[in-house]
């Protein structure tokens, strides 16, 4: 694969690649994590401004897929745009364009192997430090250290991050890629794209994961599980909203479809003599799983904005991982494959229906 | 004073041009089968959005069944399909989650069989019915 070495650090390369695409005409923009007072994600078409950019922080304030999917829906931007994103939120984007929810034309995508973000709580206070100081173990949300698709797949250029200080290589995965930095990087380089560094951080990874799981055991549940863990939402809805897959404008569960009226209620007390207020969370939570789990991607966002410290998105990521296997299926991983079920097989799953 | 026998309460969402009329006919040829299924016609078993069918069981309905046109046969070339689909879906993240994934079953009907209609209503309230009712009645803070 053909590699470009900067020696500089990651934020630096990248701010020193996208500002030699930008005065050669090659992008008119830049759509990143900045840093101006607080992290966000947001797009900006000034150079002067390409200095306030901290792509690869360990921060992640939204999910930049859904964030740039607010502003491709309607139509992708009519000239080049480079986009940086976790790999996480590339999946993610990747799922909303399945979704006719974003567009991908005029975006180069750039993508980092991404050691982990700090939880949102967690940098609330003196961000500037923590992000400074953060490493592989510490503050990191669980979501994060159990992710094991932390390398991108479908960007078109990549960075792997483990090159130590000042050191930078950017690969070049795709044509697109390489079409973008003709004539204007001539020193490239031959180089593979060492995963082997990369094993032991996911062997570390796929060790967390288990056992997670194995407190989880999210298969014991049942009802009585459930309203343990779920117990304590106060029916916010902040998880979906904060969910890049959780896309529609009006959600069933805001809606006044879902607004029970008082003969609910009474039935409810005559069959039950008792209603729990808010009524409906393990309803909104299994039905949420039902609506998002096939294209989960893991991203954990859930997890950190719910104000009452539900860990949705590891229950998410747990029960995305059975369902997606069912159908063999990896968010974000492919543009051709389609969501399982908005599609089917003649032959398949005929045990069901046989009754 | 004799316990009353366990009744199950099975919520059918019956499509409008199989499953529904094979209970038209079960009715008309006079099959006897339990008095459990409370029918619910849709036009197609895929407007049986999960939702609806997690609704019954949270509220208290012992079985859900869903119940649609053979394979190859939907009136709508190809619902049923995405039907099948999305009960393995919800059957898996009922697994997952420790929920009964029995207490939901789907059954192709067409609208010729009426004997298969009595016969699946009568396996599954069987089938209920050696399970008990649905954990989730007692559960008073739901």
């Amino acid at each position: 694969m053909k590699a470009l070495k900067i020696a500089k650090s990651p934020d630096d390369a990248i701010k020193e690649l996208l500002s030699s695409l930008f005065e050669n005409q090659k992008i008119k923009g830049v759509f990143s994590l900045f840093y101006d007072q607080d992290y966000f994600y947001g797009l900006v078409t000034d150079k002067e401004l390409f200095n306030k950019l901290t792509p690869t922080a360990p921060v992640m304030p939204a999910n930049g897929g859904k964030m740039l999917s607010r502003l491709t829906m309607i139509e992708p931007p009519a000239v080049p745009i480079a986009v940086v994103l976790k790999p996480c939120e590339l999946r993610a984007f990747y799922e909303l364009s399945k979704l006719e929810q974003a567009n991908l034309e005029n975006l180069i995508f750039i993508s980092f192997v991404c050691a982990g973000v700090l939880s949102l709580k967690e940098i609330k206070n003196n961000i500037e430090e923590k992000v400074a100081n953060a490493n592989q173990k510490q503050g990191l949300r669980e979501c994060c250290q159990l992710c094991e698709n932390f390398v991108p797949e479908n960007a078109d250029l990549i960075l792997p991050l483990i090159d130590g200080d000042n050191k930078t290589t950017i690969f070049i995965k795709t044509e697109r890629g390489e079409e973008l930095l003709q004539g204007i990087e001539n020193n490239l380089v031959e180089e593979d794209f060492d995963s082997a560094k990369l094993s032991s951080i996911k062997e570390e990874r796929s060790r967390y994961r288990e056992k997670t799981w194995q407190n989880l055991k999210t298969e014991n549940l049942g009802i009585p599980g459930l309203i343990d863990i779920f117990g304590r939402c106060i029916n916010c809805h902040a998880c979906g909203r904060a969910c890049p897959i959780c896309y529609c404008n009006l959600c069933y569960f805001d809606s006044a479809d879902n607004d029970s009226g008082p003969r609910v209620y009474e039935a409810e007390l005559e069959r039950r003599g008792a209603l729990r207020a808010p009524s409906g969370t393990i309803f909104y939570h299994i039905g949420r799983m039902i609506h998002v789990s096939l294209s989960c991607v893991g991203c954990g966002m859930c997890s950190d904005v719910c104000p009452v410290s539900i860990p949705v998105g590891t229950i998410f990521t747990r029960v995305a991982e059975e369902t997606q296997r069912l159908f063999n299926y990896v968010p974000g991983r492919n543009l051709e494959e389609k969501i399982p079920i908005s599609t089917f097989e003649i032959k398949e799953f005929e045990e069901l229906g046989e009754a | 004073m004799e316990e009353q026998e366990f009744l199950p309460r099975i919520i059918g969402f019956l499509c409008n041009w199989c499953s529904y009329a094979g209970a038209d006919l079960a009715g008309v040829s006079r099959l006897q089968m339990p008095p459990t299924l409370i029918p619910i016609r849709v036009m197609c078993s895929s407007r049986v959005d999960p939702l609806f069918i997690l609704t019954a069981l949270l509220r208290g309905a012992d079985a859900v069944l869903v119940a649609g046109c053979h394979p190859g046969d939907c009136h709508y070339q190809y619902g049923n399909y995405y039907t099948r689909r999305r009960i393995a879906l919800i059957k898996k993240v009922f697994d997952q989650l420790g929920l009964e994934t029995d207490r939901l079953r789907l059954a192709w009907i067409s609208a010729s069989e009426g004997g298969r209609f009595r016969d699946v209503v009568t396996t599954f309230t069987q089938h209920i019915k050696e399970k008990g009712p649905n954990p989730i009645k007692k559960e008073i803070f739901l």
